[in-house]
This record gives C-alpha cells, sequence and structure tokens, in this order.
C-alpha cells in the first residue's frame, strides 16, 4: 500500500489557508518493518534517503526499506553547516560532486519540497601570494573538470563580503580568493524530509528506531540482517551509515580502512543579514555563512582523537572561531548559542568509498568524512545504480574500495579543502 | 580539552600527544601481497567503545605508548609502552 501525501503548491496553500490547515496530511509515514524486501537499505540520513528515492524513480524498484536507528536525518545529515560546492581537484572527485551540485539545482522541483538551496557563492580566501599561486593552479585544474570557478583579487573580495577585515596588518589578511559562484547553501533538514516524503510516496518503507544489530550470511553472501525489531531479509543490501560505517562492518565481518572522528559545528546568536555568501579560510580550515535565520554558522578542523562522542572539545571550537574573528572583527561581540559535532568517517584519501563490499549482496556508501552532505544526491545517485545493477555507476568506479590495494588513490587531502 | 597519561611523563595535555593507529597490529613481511600491506597500512579496527590505541607523545618526550580508551566517552583505562 502506498502512502499519498499533499502536493505543496502555492495554491494548496491558499487553499488550506481559506480551508482551516484541516487539509494537510503527513509528509510521510513512519512504518513497521516487514520481513522481507527487494532492497534494503541501513541508515536513514542524506545518502539512504536518496538512494531510496532513486531506486524507485530512476530504477522503478520501490519494494524498498530504509532502516534508520534514530529518527531520519539525526546524524551528519542534520549537524554539518549545509554547505554544497564542488571545487575538488581531480578529475574523478569533480565529476561526482559536480553532478551533486547540478541534482541540488533542480531538486526542490524534482521533490516538490523547497530545499531552500541558496547558489549564494563561495570563497576560499588566501592570506598571502603564495597561497593565492597554489590556488590559481588549483583553479586551472578544476576548470579544466569543467568546474565553474574563478580566481578574484582582493579588492573583488572585499567587495563581495565588506565585513571582511581590510587591514593588511590583519593576523589573517585578505590577499584574493577563489569563487564558486554556484556554490552555496541548503536546508539541511528539507533534504532529508524531502527525500523521505518522495521516496515514501513511491512506496518505500521509511523505519526509524530499528537498529541493525547483525547480519546472517551464506557462503559470503548477506541474506538478512538482524535489527532490535526482527530480521529483515532482501536481495541485496546498502550500506549508508557514514561514522558508524566501520562498526556495521564490523558485525559483518570485515574492515574498512575508515577512522571515525568528532566534526564540529556551531552557531552565533542569530542577527540581520550581514554575510553574503560563505567565505573560507584555506590557512586555518575555518568557515562561515549565515543561515535564513540570521545566526552565523561555523566549523572548521576535526577533534584530534578518534571518536564516536557525536561531541566536540572546547580547543577546536576555539581554533574555528579565532581565525574568523580576525577576519570578521565585528562578529567579536557576537555570544555562540550552541556547539555541537557529528561523527565522519574519514578515508586515507579523503575520497568516500562507493561500491561492492567484500561480502555479495552488500553494497557500500562511506567515506564521504566531512563533506557527505553536499554529496548527498550524487551518493544515492550511485548507490542506487549499484543496488539496481549489481554494477558500478561510470562515475563511482574510481571510487571502489579495491583502489587502497591497487594504489589507485584518489587524493583529495590538500588540493580539495574539508567540508 | 583533556589530560592524558603519559607512561614516561605521567599526566599531560591532550594537546602533546598525536593519534597514530590501531595498537597490537603485527607489521607483514617484506614479500607480502598488496592486499596484506593494504591491510597493514590502511584498514582500521575503528572500534566504538572500548579500543587500544597507538599514540606518540609528539610535543613531549616523543616516546611511543598504547592508551586503552573509550571512543564514546573518552575515558582511559590505561597508558602503556609500546610492545617492541
Amino acid at each position: 500500500m502506498r502512502f499519498r501525501h499533499t502536493p505543496y503548491s502555492g495554491w494548496r496553500l491558499l487553499r488550506e489557508a481559506l480551508a482551516d490547515q484541516q487539509g494537510w496530511t503527513p509528509a510521510w509515514e513512519d512504518r513497521d518493518p516487514s520481513n522481507k524486501y527487494d532492497i534494503v537499505i541501513i541508515g536513514g540520513g542524506g545518502h539512504g534517503l536518496a538512494t531510496a528515492y532513486y531506486l524507485a524513480r530512476s530504477h522503478g524498484i520501490e519494494n524498498v526499506a530504509v532502516l534508520e536507528k534514530g529518527w531520519i536525518g539525526g546524524g551528519n545529515t542534520g549537524r554539518n553547516t549545509t554547505i554544497i560546492r564542488s571545487n575538488y581537484f581531480h578529475p574523478q572527485s569533480a565529476a561526482l560532486y559536480d553532478l551533486s551540485v547540478s541534482l541540488y539545482e533542480s531538486l526542490s522541483k524534482e521533490l516538490n519540497y523547497n530545499i531552500m538551496f541558496s547558489q549564494r557563492g563561495m570563497m576560499e580566501i588566501a592570506h598571502d601570494q603564495p597561497e593565492l599561486e597554489a590556488m590559481a593552479r588549483a583553479a586551472n585544474a578544476m576548470r579544466i573538470n569543467g568546474v565553474d570557478i574563478e580566481v578574484i583579487d582582493r579588492e573583488e573580495a572585499l567587495r563581495r563580503e565588506p565585513l571582511l577585515d581590510p587591514s593588511p596588518r590583519s593576523r589573517w589578511p585578505i590577499c584574493g580568493a577563489l569563487l564558486q559562484r554556484r556554490a552555496g547553501t541548503a536546508r539541511h533538514d528539507a533534504v532529508a524530509w524531502g527525500y523521505a516524503r518522495a521516496a515514501a510516496s513511491r512506496g518505500v518503507h521509511i523505519i526509524q528506531g530499528c537498529e541493525v544489530l547483525g547480519f546472517r550470511q551464506d557462503h559470503r553472501r548477506v541474506i538478512a540482517v538482524q535489527t532490535n525489531r526482527g530480521e529483515v531479509r532482501a536481495e541485496r543490501f546498502g550500506l549508508a551509515v557514514a561514522g558508524n560505517s566501520s562498526v556495521l562492518a564490523g558485525l559483518a565481518g570485515f574492515e574498512l580502512p575508515l577512522q571515525s572522528y568528532t566534526l564540529q559545528a556551531m552557531v552565533s546568536e542569530p542577527v540581520k543579514p550581514c554575510l553574503n555568501m560563505v567565505s573560507l579560510s584555506t590557512s586555518t580550515g575555518s568557515y562561515i555563512s549565515q543561515s535564513d535565520k540570521g545566526e552565523l554558522v561555523m566549523g572548521g578542523n576535526l577533534d584530534r582523537s578518534p571518536s564516536y562522542a557525536q561531541r566536540g572539545g572546547f580547543r577546536i571550537t576555539q581554533s574555528v572561531i579565532a581565525p574568523l574573528l580576525e577576519m570578521f572583527p565585528c562578529f567579536s561581540t557576537l555570544k555562540l548559542m550552541r556547539q555541537w559535532g557529528g561523527t565522519i568517517d574519514a578515508s586515507p584519501d579523503n575520497s568516500p568509498i562507493i561500491g561492492p563490499a567484500p561480502l555479495d549482496g552488500l553494497y557500500l556508501n562511506c567515506g564521504w568524512g566531512t563533506g557527505g552532505f553536499k554529496a548527498i544526491p550524487a551518493g544515492g545517485t550511485m548507490l542506487a545504480h549499484l543496488l539496481a545493477t549489481g554494477r558500478h555507476h561510470p562515475l563511482s568506479e574510481p571510487f571502489d574500495y579495491r583502489r587502497f590495494a591497487r594504489g589507485e588513490l584518489v587524493d583529495e587531502g590538500h588540493a580539495g579543502v574539508a567540508h | 580539552m583533556q589530560i592524558l597519561p603519559c607512561p614516561y611523563c605521567g599526566p599531560r595535555s591532550d594537546a602533546e600527544f598525536h593519534y597514530v593507529g590501531d595498537a597490537d597490529k603485527p607489521r607483514p613481511s617484506r614479500d607480502c601481497s598488496d592486499e596484506q600491506w593494504v591491510q597493514y597500512l590502511l584498514m582500521r579496527r575503528n572500534a566504538r567503545g572500548a579500543a587500544r590505541e597507538l599514540w606518540v607523545h609528539r610535543s613531549g618526550c616523543g616516546r611511543w605508548l598504547v592508551l586503552v580508551r573509550d571512543t564514546v566517552n573518552h575515558e582511559v583505562q590505561a597508558a602503556e609502552p609500546m610492545n617492541r
């Protein structure tokens, strides 16, 4: 039985306004697990929900379940700083992340759900001439890869973001920047809910509070998962659990080249619109943008010790904020309102792992590290293709886990920035 | 911020320490296969909860140590010299 939601439109808004808002239905339905599906996706974050949606829409496979141990979008999808960009160095990464930006551009219309994608642009700020020259080299590589990117000078950067400190005596002076005009931010909860709603309307079961506790295997083929709500069988299984990928891999009996760390994010008290774009300081790793609610959203480097705590320490909080206050001195009077952390899965080459697992019937989508949110539509497209066909999408081929043994790393450690 | 124990120096600030990888991982022989080498070099247990980790007291005595640490609440149960 399919769940039907109310389509969203201006006309519908008007009708409900005149009818006491009585006609709205829930966006999607929380289901109980059946014992058999064609495909089961473990992890109800953005990547898992997007996978379910593309399975139904692009491959016509609707007997699909998404198992989420908590609530949908409650992990990294709800904990990131919502930045979307594709300024990556290597052609393999550029193709993947640029597909993601393109899919984001049409996502609100496609899902009939406003994900509030605001392509306000992003500046990667260089603080000295050598850094700007290194950026120009990266920009050339990105342009060859077909990514819209340009180098702008100090005056242009200051014109675009007038609150930047223009003083050459600043601790982090503004020397120039790398500009991606198509980059921006989106509403993270809306991305999760938009995919969930569109998937559920095509027959996908979204099952919350359902934690996978083990894998049942037959001759190295996964045939079922044991959960706290009973056993669920399927033909194929997808794993999209970000920071918990190693934990699930451990339950299935293999290891991944991933290490889980805490990545913090934080917001100031809300203020009137004052920032035009996303600004990132490449030297320090700190970045800042303003949410639609007016909060300044900030993030930066990882906490230094492996962790599943989902909360970060003060040392990193301080190291994120300090350079931003040097660049934007007027923000020093603002209060920090909230600070939180998510568990990210760092891979050896800072590129994702997409492809078949060492066990038959199980497919991986993990290792996105600090940059998973921006990749949600692409990650979902890739994992859906793998689950539907059993084969790689051409764009996911370079990200198979077997690249490590072959030495074919896609090293985005320095050229691309984190987040 | 956290105070971590060094088996040589006693309690020190975590800023002095650097995480290296899984402890007790045997290095394969020189004629191992690519898969065995990757298993040693890149694969991680990445345990949730109790873990045995190799650290180096980089900005302190410079020596290597094993921390028995919980990766969820960050409690350190023990600090041992690295086995040679």
